[in-house]
């Protein structure tokens, strides 16, 4: 075990998977001199050298677009974007390509390759700085969505990412690549996809949440505990494939759920998590279902409108008390 | 004259022939089509034959193409067999995409025939990606990137000429320019007359062939293509071709002459190389009428392979969604 920022774990997963195959490329603006925007790729330039580490020009439909076809013919790129509000103008070649081109051309061509970058709101960026993609890149059949919030499962999952034979997006998010956390240094240390992790046991209520938001769930696990409510805190780390099977483990356990998402409400995951529930585990619940998402605005600059706009850790308290039928 | 001599009685030959199967496999699949024998989009080359002949004899078997969604053609031209683009337009499983692809993407890992897309440019940026890997690999192939005239307008491919000039990726970005995208004339949404010249903004190497001649045609690609493997570099080449029936099946083509059209069949492909052929005296009228007869046959003979083959089973509707591991 390391102990290593978010950062210093998802650029020892791409340099450990670039050093195990000569595939493996990075791709993205500003990945290879300047050592990233976000500094996620430092030093590998100077490892593997210009060949394998690519500044690009912006242009995200084009550089999305030359890792799919490089990876139809057998590379691995990881595609970076510098974040997710950017890969918008990949999205194109993302949906219309990279998700369908298994499909289209009746499982002859394969496309094993990443898109990775930091997804959400920040702070105070701006409307068009700080938008989450969850619910666009979940919606499209043909892509494995990964969402983390520890350094280890970063570690665990992006290394996982790079070795999948499909395309797989990596959310990630700028607030934490400074945060610490505990990571395995074995070069073999793989989370598999599509497994959950339990962050938190209780047995009063359930939490869904994944990516940063994580965080600030785990601080409203904290003071709910102090007033005597234990949450079970799950968090699915893979939103594509989604491991029901943790989750409804748990809603049979607690009868009331709560899902914490850093999303806007309308047709988001969180809205798709919550219909799984009702139509697998309708006779378990004791409560609606309660959802703790984002206003439905384009994210304020002004701080406190912000924070009004993201999920709270009063909002989630109020929420849990809520399906607990405890006075808010 | 001495274009002409580099090219042997048997290639004339075989190149005449390839023009013709083309045409007949989509007159053939224009009358299924007319018979409600499939449906969705359909995309003809008739009048753009000598275009893929061409530059099909220029490339070496293990080079890659791309295209749009124009490309029935195409892809038998890089190899897949008729019957398999027949059997995809049926939707049927013995399809080249085992019938989950139709009409605009045909694919064939074997043949290196990257599909068949159906977002117009789209397919650009993949070809600079298999560029890329060419490069990564130190191969000494090429890629062919098919693009319409109308799809020069597409931002993507801006994208892709910029990473291929300023990389010095083996990609031939090859315009086929009919001269409309769908119903509208290039010069209408177009600042330049040539859109060779856009080369100029990546500094890179253009120029412009007569699309309705495969002689010219294919000597100019062979020159290309050979400089390229070379001195790996893009090029972008606009080729002057015309198709003759509407952009797809269901388009009569109201918004061009008759006349338009009638002097692009004057100097129809197929037509011209026969003359060449009656000149050398390697055919006549009863050679033409025999090649007609057997290319009909055989096109015939496709159609009834897809016609008789198999629909997928039901199950395959949720395969291929992402790789099963
Ligand atoms: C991005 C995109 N916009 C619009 C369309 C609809 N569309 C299909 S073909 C076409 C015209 C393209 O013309 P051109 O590139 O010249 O190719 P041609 O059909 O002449 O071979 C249009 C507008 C599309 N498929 N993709
Ligand atoms: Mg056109």
């Amino acid at each position: 075990m390391a102990l290593l920022t978010f950062r210093e774990a998802l650029g020892q997963a791409m340099d450990e998977e670039m050093a195990r195959d000569p595939n493996v490329f990075l791709m993205g603006e500003e990945v290879a001199q300047y050592d990233g925007a976000y500094k996620v790729s430092k030093g590998l330039l100077q490892k593997y050298g210009p060949k394998r580490v690519i500044d690009s020009p912006i242009s995200e439909g084009g550089f999305a677009g030359l890792g799919i076809g490089a990876a139809m013919v057998g590379l691995r790129p990881i595609i970076e974007m510098m974040t997710w509000n950017f890969g918008i103008q990949g999205l194109d070649q993302i949906i219309n390509h990279a998700a369908k081109m298994h499909y289209m051309s009746g499982g002859q061509f394969t496309v094993p390759i990443v898109f990775r970058g930091p997804n959400g709101a920040a702070h105070m960026l701006g409307a068009q700085h700080s938008q989450n993609l969850d619910p666009i890149l979940t919606h499209i059949p043909g892509l494995k969505v990964i969402s983390v919030a520890t350094p280890a499962d970063g570690k665990g999952l992006l290394k996982a990412a790079i070795r999948d034979p499909n395309p797989v997006i990596f959310l990630e998010s700028e607030m934490m690549y400074g945060m610490k956390g505990e990571v395995p240094d074995d070069a073999d240390f793989i989370l598999p996809i599509g497994v959950g992790e339990r962050k938190r046991t209780g047995h009063n209520v359930t939490i869904i949440s994944w990516g940063k938001i994580l965080h600030k769930a785990m601080e409203a696990c904290a003071v709910l505990a102090k007033e005597g409510i234990e949450v079970d805190l799950i968090d699915p780390r893979t939103l594509v494939p989604l491991d029901e099977a943790l989750i409804f483990e748990s809603v049979r356990k607690t009868h009331r759920v709560v899902i914490v998402e850093e999303n806007w409400p309308f047709s988001s995951v969180g809205s798709h998590i919550s219909d799984r529930i009702q139509s697998e585990c309708f006779d378990d619940l004791d409560a609606p279902v309660a959802r703790v998402s984002q206003e439905p605005v384009p994210v304020p600059y002004a701080e406190h409108l912000e924070e009004r706009a993201l999920p709270s850790v009063e909002r989630m308290v109020e929420a849990v008390k809520r399906v607990c039928y405890r006075a808010v | 004259m001495k274009k002409k001599e580099i090219h042997s009685p048997d290639q004339l030959v075989s190149f005449y022939q390839e023009m013709l199967t083309y045409r007949r496999f989509e007159e053939r699949v224009n009358l299924a089509y007319t018979q409600q024998k499939f449906s969705g989009f359909c995309h003809l080359h008739i009048g753009q034959e000598a275009v893929c002949v061409g530059v099909q004899a220029a490339l070496q078997p293990d080079d890659y193409v791309i295209a749009g969604y124009r490309s029935h053609t195409l892809a038998i031209a890089k190899g897949i067999p008729a019957r398999e683009v027949f059997a995809e337009l049926f939707g049927k499983v013995t399809g080249c995409s085992r019938g989950k692809g139709g009409s605009m993407h045909m694919f064939s890992k074997q043949h290196r025939f990257l599909g068949g897309h159906g977002i117009v440019g789209g397919q650009a940026p993949l070809a600079v990606g298999v560029g890329f890997a060419i490069q990564y690999r130190a191969e000494k192939n090429i890629i062919v990137c098919y693009l319409g005239d109308a799809a020069m307008n597409q931002g993507q491919v801006f994208e892709a000429m910029n990473m291929a000039a300023t990389w010095k990726l083996p990609v031939l970005f090859l315009i086929e320019n009919n001269r409309y995208g769908m119903g509208t004339d290039i010069r209408r949404t177009t600042s330049v007359d040539r859109l060779s010249k856009r080369a100029l903004a990546f500094d890179m190497a253009h120029s412009e062939v007569d699309g309705m001649n495969v002689l010219t045609l294919h000597t100019h690609v062979r020159d290309i293509v050979a400089d390229m493997r070379k001195n790996p570099a893009p090029y972008l080449l606009e080729v002057m071709t015309y198709r003759y029936r509407g952009h797809s099946v269901s388009d009569p083509g109201a918004y061009r002459t008759k006349e338009e059209v009638q002097d692009f069949q004057k100097k129809d492909p197929i037509l011209q190389l026969a003359s060449v052929l009656r000149e050398k005296k390697l055919a006549g009228d009863k050679e033409l009428t025999e090649w007609d007869e057997i290319i009909k046959a055989e096109v015939k003979e496709a159609e009834r392979f897809a016609d008789e083959s198999p629909a997928p089973e039901l199950a395959e509707l949720w395969q291929h969604v992402l790789v099963e591991s």
